[in-house]
């Protein structure tokens, strides 16, 4: 076979180019085993210490607590409201429809800061004071605009016919709701719902102008201007598991796929 | 499954719904969702309209202003900020550009490229949406420390003689779009490569048959049919680089002559309390937004995407 560069310059563009991406992640991983003092940014050789105590750093595991909760009753609430949406916009079709596709739109042309600094307008101009549940407020928001859009990609795939079966065999509105529509939106709503806890989690500039004196973990690792080694620990645990639940999920759908006979 | 929901709604668009059957159910569907966004979306957009006009009443303290229709805040925002709005999208159109730059030919490879090996697919999807797991602040900031003063790439340039020796990485314009792209790079990636998955080759495969060249196929076939990915991820990756201000933050890639009119509205709202003027800015902000946004939605011909 004959080698031709034309073949090759893009795989090594991409190649390159995923160096590119991986670098600072792989960075923020190996600065999570520095054995620093006071400045991370200075490498001060190989440590597991700050992986074993984490929580020895004032505040951390507070602040993690507190991004993990925000981000459970966030995301119950976007993955609710949202899914009750998407199935109103993918299966009915009714006045005003276009105009609240635009609405579900709108939070996502919106820019964070603007969002953000809305939101405490709002609570400003009705004295509500700051604190856990108004984050949570604003993290349900900006989720449920990317709720609705991945389950309504999936109730447009959803084959009607299914559910005509199901009321043929004499199932009622709920029971083919509950034993036939949901079973099949479910693989999509729990995407929905991993990427709102992802969203929420991560948030910062929303969040800074909503938390009053709560402290989640990018808020924390904010007000430390050089953040220590510890910050780095919880990212690189989150990012783990992340990474390992992804690719659990793409082997799964996989082997899914091969079981049924499907062509990728 | 995740990567569907910056497909946009081009995979939505696929079977027109039935037609409502029962009025109450729709109701019932739309009615919690719609009193949420009603009450904490448009609700703060007027709020922060109706805050845009407030004055500061005679002898107030920090933060005091009453309700009034003062229009000057907006000339008064302008005049103080207007570089950092002209800042602001200068930024996000070049660091756009560069995440398409760069983007395209990954989303090609993964889409049309990596077709016969699902396993370099699927990992190449996973490395590209990496960044989105690891914290976003902590990521910027292993730029700082990478293209840091005493990194090895500052100390290379300088020795090369390519980077003046008073003259830094961090802190300028230039780390600035730099770190915008880096973070937006996967908002602009999985759209197109979304667009580009559904691509039949045979298209591709009819253009050489006609005799097209790989660059004219790529011309008038490919890039054509993803249009729809390659403008839901400019949308995607423009419209939070406009708001971002981690990026032009002295703390993270920036400096104060980086300042973006997001650290000014954080700045004003946070700090100094001049709720007018951050809210001024704010609407500003989105006005403008929305405008560039309509236009470049118009003139590439895909409104349905909305």
């Amino acid at each position: 076979m004959k080698f031709s560069l034309g073949k090759w310059l893009l795989p090594i563009y991409v190649v390159i180019a995923f160096i590119f991406l991986i670098t600072p992640i792989a960075q923020v991983i190996i600065y999570s085993f520095n054995d620093s003092r006071r400045n991370n940014s200075i490498w001060g050789g190989w440590t597991f210490d700050k992986w074993t105590g984490v929580c020895d750093q004032q505040g951390i595991c507070e602040a993690f607590g507190t991004s993990v909760l925000v981000g459970i009753v966030a995301t119950i609430v976007a993955t609710v409201l949202g899914t009750l949406l998407a199935i109103a916009l993918g299966r009915y079709r009714f006045r005003g429809r276009g105009t609240t596709s635009l609405l579900l739109f709108l939070p996502m042309a919106t820019p964070e800061v603007v969002l953000g600094a809305g939101l405490a307008a709002q609570f400003l101009a009705v004295s509500v004071s700051k604190g856990f549940w108004t984050i949570v407020i604003v993290h349900a928001l900006f989720c449920l605009s990317f709720v609705v859009v991945t389950v309504k990609a999936r109730v447009a795939s959803l084959d009607p016919s299914l559910e005509e079966a199901g009321r043929d065999l004499y199932g009622s509105g709920p029971a083919v709701f509950f034993r036939v529509t949901l079973p099949l939106l479910t693989p999509g709503i729990v995407a929905a719902a991993l990427l709102s806890f992802a969203l929420s989690f991560d948030d910062f500039i929303i969040t800074k102008f909503n938390a009053g004196q709560v402290t989640t973990f990018p808020l924390w690792i904010y007000t430390k201007k050089s953040p220590p080694a510890e910050a780095n620990v919880i990212a690189s645990a989150i990012f783990i598991l992340a990474i390992v639940a992804v690719i659990l999920t793409q082997v799964i759908t996989a082997a899914r796929r091969k079981r049924l006979g499907m062509s990728s | 499954m995740a990567f569907a929901a910056f497909g946009g709604g081009a995979a939505a668009a696929t079977a027109e719904p039935a037609p409502l059957r029962r009025g109450w159910i729709a109701i019932g569907l739309l009615a919690p969702g719609l009193a949420y966004l009603l009450l904490f979306f448009l609700a703060p957009l007027v709020s922060l309209v109706v805050t845009s006009l407030q004055v500061a009443p005679e002898g107030a303290a920090k933060g005091e202003y009453v309700p009034g229709f003062e229009w000057a805040n907006y000339a008064n925002a302008i005049a103080s900020y207007w570089p950092h709005i002209l800042r602001s999208f200068g930024y996000a159109i070049t660091a756009t550009l560069f995440a398409l730059i760069i983007g395209y030919p990954i989303a090609y490879f993964i889409g049309v490229t990596a077709r016969k090996w699902p396993l370099i697919q699927a990992l190449s999807l996973t490395l590209v949406i990496a960044p989105f797991f690891i914290s976003f602040l902590l990521r910027t900031l292993a730029w700082k420390q990478i293209l840091g003063d005493n990194s090895w790439i500052a100390q290379t340039l300088h020795g090369l003689g390519w980077l003046p020796a008073d003259q830094n990485i961090v802190g300028t314009p230039f780390s600035v779009i730099f770190g915008l792209t880096y973070n937006f790079i996967p908002f602009m990636v999985l759209p197109i490569y979304a667009s580009l998955e559904r691509l039949d080759r045979r298209y591709l495969e009819a253009g050489s048959d006609l005799y097209a060249s790989p660059a004219t196929t790529f011309w008038k076939v490919t890039l054509p049919l993803s249009m729809p990915g390659v403008v839901s991820g400019t949308l995607l990756t423009f419209i939070p680089a406009a708001g971002d201000y981690i990026n032009a933050s002295p703390i993270y890639l920036g400096s104060i002559q980086t300042a973006m009119v997001g650290n000014v509205i954080d700045r004003t709202f946070l700090e100094s309390q001049e709720y007018p003027i951050a809210a001024a800015l704010s609407v500003l902000l989105m006005g403008i937004i929305l405008i560039i946004v309509s236009i470049y939605v118009r003139r590439s011909g895909t409104e349905d995407l909305l």
